[in-house]
């Protein structure tokens, strides 16, 4: 048994110890570097991740799987703790308390997500599940004193409880059917019988809690609406993209055989959550909210990846989920300098930002129409692989609607860059912007153009890892 | 005629795209306070442009034919898409049209005070997406191009353009909605002619030449993809009953935008329906083409007459160009040779035609302050030198013989004639429609009694004149040395259809 494998979960476990003892030892003042330490140590990682992107093997009895499906997620995974833990220095600075554990509990969160995407079986998958749900507990209500965040903390903790437990029940329906919780092994085994189909749905609802599918999307817009904005920046990319990696690793190995009793279902999940998403992001007028909604409208286009069961759907889902999280994460960041100084996180407070600030507001319009689809940024190559997968197996219809929504959902989104350019600001200071957030904005920037206009090399990466997963 | 020599390897055509980029990032680097450098470069780069497509116009081998100046570099493997650039007699037209324009747009917008820098970034981009897709051989570039247009139009119409009847946020908004729905159908049709054709083929391509002469799409299918491009591209060339975002969103737009817009950007719509509609699904153009030319009749009669009670100038020409694209589509609709050369003829002439309005106008508006019909009047005495510029835009839009709307139009019936005998009559009384409301226009505007509350309006003058002197001249070459447009026209339209002719012999036979 080689631990080499596990190389990048032991490191992010040791980088995670590490930073809480710091926080503990580390004097009030000094604090403002463990987000720079956490920032270079997932770079670290990051790299030695990139070096073993094609190591393949398993460990403990097929329990903890190492493949470059797994190692694409774990790369989505860290690009977004890398972006999120640089544009949260300054925030987490300005907390009274507590700063120390923030970064740590980042970092603990991106070990979950890690497990999830290497989860051979139900049990790993559930342990990395919930150690990324639980960091995201504490995170989510972080600032102790705001009875916002500790509201969202509240109802984080009571639905993600639930939702594990529709998982964990979904789980023991399949193990019960088919004997074994090994995820390779579960296609041998299947009978198809009604508390089969039951446990997938149950599968569905859990995961689609993650993912924050229509109809499990409630509990959205108002926890990312409470929670620290570095916080709903990474919940929601990282946990999305976490809901993906087992979603897609569950239903792809363990249940193709049994496709045609779940497409349907996923593809009208997917169209639900692209309409409603996109829907009701339009009368919002707090970007947060706004972001939400535009999330779980982009949740429904990643969702549409799957619907295909191919190794073209499944490059999408990641293609997407890489640049999503840089259009996403960039999109916050954007909230994040703004709410910081105007203390407010409502789309008025926005006003003639380009006047303020030019290079806030033109980056806002480049992370925002990435999501939209509009060429030549990345998001629309992204969408192009995704709906060009789904039209391949004759879904022409959620094609139909995954395109004509993307186009609604222009609406809304230059609806903010209106007020960001024709509004006049009710006064003409230059938003303030510290050198870790303009460094993490700079970055989603040219990532994004680039990918848009030269998507070859995250193509080629994402061809690798779909076919690990075939 | 071989043309002048010139070394085809060169990378012309990716030059006249990257001249406006390379201007609107200097710009970028330019302190906004300097207006003035900011124009000239904005003016430079467009010139060089315009240069660089008059030569690959005159240096194009007509004796050759077929695409020429071919560029290729291989962009995403697994999609199958190439940076593939090239030219032939059908987009040179266009491409020549989308720089004249450019280049009179930058001039038109002289006298922007109100954030220039951002106004010339923007303008910039505009004009060298709307120029790619003109130049573009594979459909996925075709439509990166074009949809990148979309959102510099709607930030220059929010900012710099005029709310009158209707708010610029409004119209801004409902011009780009419209545009984007149309495209989402669109990119529906693109996703399943390649999917299809990748299955067909064995390995996924976006070329234009391969899909449209190696795959052979089956009729059903060809019947539903040309409906979906019908409808995205019939709704950017503002086609009856989907017109509704063109005389609000010019009327809402600041001039260049305006002049770019009627000029080149709803062209796209036309020379998509000819590149990527008759070219790849001749059978689905069978199919559709008696509705869209009922369609276009709609709009050369409805819109005409709209354009008689219209008290706003732009949407005079607002609705006048809608009434014009009629004509395009019922020629487009004729699926024969003369009619598609008059096609792209009429495309090309309502484009400088519609560009020197919009250009008069906004000078008009400028120095007036007003473009409600009933408050101007005999301005040709005090602005003698914007009088001749709205005769020469209002003749050639009446087809008067002599400038180039006439061979275009005279063309279009040759063709249309034989194939849609009752709708070519139909059409026709559409220029009679234009010929009143044009010259009501003129008289109400410029002639009449010397109005004294004008007196104080200064004549165009200086850089001003710049779109007069250009657009003016390409209106009247090609009209009085048709040559020289329509040859290149047929060369290119020529072995389309007869491509054309060949696969619906082959595919369906009738």
């Amino acid at each position: 048994m080689s631990y080499g494998l596990m190389a990048t979960e032991i490191l992010t476990a040791l980088l995670a110890l590490g930073l809480l003892v710091l926080g503990l030892i580390a004097p009030k003042e000094e604090q403002k570097g463990i987000g720079y330490l956490a920032v270079a140590g997932l770079i670290g990682i990051f790299l030695v991740t990139l070096v073993n992107f094609k190591a393949t093997g398993s460990l403990y009895q097929g329990m903890f799987l190492v493949d470059s499906f797994g190692s694409f997620f774990k790369l989505v995974f860290l690009a977004a703790g890398i972006l999120v833990s640089l544009s949260a220095t300054h925030y987490v600075s300005c907390i009274s308390s507590n700063r120390g554990e923030f970064f740590a509990l980042l970092v603990t969160a991106t070990l979950g997500m890690m497990v999830m995407a290497s989860a051979g079986d139900f049990v790993t998958l559930y342990i990395g599940l919930e150690l990324m749900t639980i960091s995201f507990y504490i995170l989510t209500s972080y600032l102790s004193g705001n009875a916002k965040s500790s509201e969202a903390g509240l109802k984080y903790l009571i639905l993600g409880a639930m939702s594990s437990a529709v998982l964990l029940y979904g789980m023991s329906l399949v193990y019960g059917i088919t004997g074994t919780v090994i995820i390779s092994q579960i296609a041998s085994g299947i009978r198809v019988e009604p508390a089969l189909i039951l446990g997938l749905v149950f599968l569905l609802a859990g995961f689609g809690f993650k993912i924050s599918a229509v109809p499990f999307q409630m509990w959205a817009p108002d926890i990312y609406e409470g929670a620290p904005t570095p916080v709903t920046a990474y919940l929601a990319v990282g946990s999305k993209a976490a809901g993906f990696v087992v979603l897609l690793r569950v239903f792809l190995s363990a249940f193709p055989d049994l496709a045609s009793s779940w497409v349907n279902l996923v593809a009208i999940l997917a169209a639900a959550t692209i309409i409603f998403g996109n829907l009701v992001a339009i009368p919002q007028t707090n970007i947060k909210r706004l972001l939400a909604y535009s999330s779980i409208a982009q949740a429904g286009y990643i969702l549409v990846g799957l619907v295909a069961v191919s190794e073209l759907g499944a490059k999408g889902v990641m293609f997407y989920s890489m640049l999503y999280v840089f259009a996403n994460v960039g999109a916050f960041a954007v909230a994040i300098a703004v709410g910081a100084f105007t203390g407010s996180d409502e789309i008025k407070d926005f006003a003639g930002l380009s006047q303020r600030s030019p290079f806030l507001a033109s980056a806002m319009v480049v992370f925002l129409l990435s999501m939209a689809g509009i060429p030549p940024l990345a998001g629309f190559v992204g969408k192009f692989y995704l709906f060009a997968a789904i039209v391949e197996k004759g879904f022409l219809w959620l094609a139909f609607v995954a395109f004509v929504m993307s186009m609604v959902s222009v609406y809304y989104y230059l609806s903010v860059a209106r007020v960001m350019f024709l509004d006049e600001p009710e006064d003409m200071t230059p938003v303030p912007i510290s050198a870790g957030l303009r460094t993490a904005l700079l970055v989603a920037m040219i990532v994004t153009i680039l990918v848009g206009v030269y998507p070859a090399p995250l193509s080629e990466l994402a061809n690798v890892a779909a076919s690990a997963l075939f | 005629m071989s043309g002048f020599p010139v070394d085809p390897s060169f990378p012309f055509l990716s030059l006249i795209l990257l001249a406006p980029v390379i201007g609107a990032l200097i710009i970028v680097f330019i302190p906004k306070e300097e207006y003035k450098t900011i124009k000239s470069v904005a003016a430079v780069a467009t010139g060089v442009s315009l240069v660089l497509t008059l030569i690959t116009y005159f240096g194009y081998d007509k004796t050759i034919g077929g695409m020429q100046f071919l560029e290729n570099i291989p962009w995403t493997k697994d999609l199958g898409v190439t940076y593939a650039l090239g030219v032939d007699g059908i987009s040179l037209p266009m491409a020549l049209l989308t720089s004249l324009i450019g280049f009179s747009a930058v001039y038109a917008s002289w006298n922007v005070d109100k954030r220039p820098k951002d106004f010339f970034v923007l303008l910039l981009i505009l004009i060298s997406g709307v120029m790619g897709t003109f130049l573009a051989r594979d459909l996925f570039i075709f439509f990166l191009f074009y949809e990148v247009v979309v959102i510099p139009i709607y930030i220059m119409v929010i900012i710099w353009g005029s709310s009158k009847r209707v708010t610029k946020e409004y119209a801004g908004m409902k011009l780009t909605i419209y545009l984007l729905i149309g495209s989402a159908f669109l990119l529906v049709g693109v996703v399943a002619l390649y999917v299809t054709a990748a299955k067909y083929l064995g390995y996924p391509t976006m070329d234009i030449e391969t899909l449209a002469t190696k795959v052979a799409f089956d009729k059903p299918f060809q019947i539903f993809a040309f409906g979906l491009m019908a409808f995205g591209f019939g709704t950017l060339l503002s086609m009856f009953p989907f017109h509704a975002w063109s005389p609000d969103g010019y009327a809402g737009a600041p001039t260049a935008v305006s002049m770019i817009h009627a000029g080149v950007l709803k062209k796209i719509g036309g020379y998509g329906l000819i590149r990527i509609g008759l070219f790849m699904m001749p059978l689905g153009a069978k199919f559709w083409a008696p509705i869209i030319a009922i369609l276009a009749v709609g709009n050369v009669c409805y819109a005409a007459l709209i354009c008689l009670i219209q008290k706003d100038l732009k949407y005079v020409v607002g609705y006048s160009s809608v009434s014009h694209m009629g004509y395009v589509l019922l020629a487009v609709a004729a699926l024969n040779v003369v009619s598609v050369n008059g096609a792209v003829a009429q495309m090309f002439a309502h484009g400088v035609m519609a560009a020197l309005f919009f250009a008069m106008i906004g000078n008009l508006y400028e120095k007036s302050h007003t473009r409600h019909i009933p408050d101007l009047g005999g301005l040709a005495h005090q602005m003698p030198r914007l009088a001749v510029g709205f005769m020469i835009a209002g003749l050639a839009s009446l087809g008067l013989p002599g400038t180039a709307s006439f061979v275009a139009e005279f063309t279009i019936f040759m063709g249309t004639f034989g194939v849609y005998q009752v709708l070519a009559i139909m059409a026709i009384t559409g220029v009679i429609l234009t010929a009143v409301y044009i010259l009501r226009t003129l008289a109400n505007v410029l002639y009449g009694p010397r109005k004294p509350e004008w007196d104080h309006l200064k004549d165009i003058h200086g850089p001003e004149l710049v779109p007069l002197y250009v657009l003016a001249t390409a209106i009247l070459v090609a009209g009085i040395f048709p040559s020289l447009l329509m040859d290149m026209i047929n060369n290119g339209v020529g072995p389309l259809l007869a491509k054309i002719a060949s696969t619906t012999m082959i595919g369906g036979g009738f």
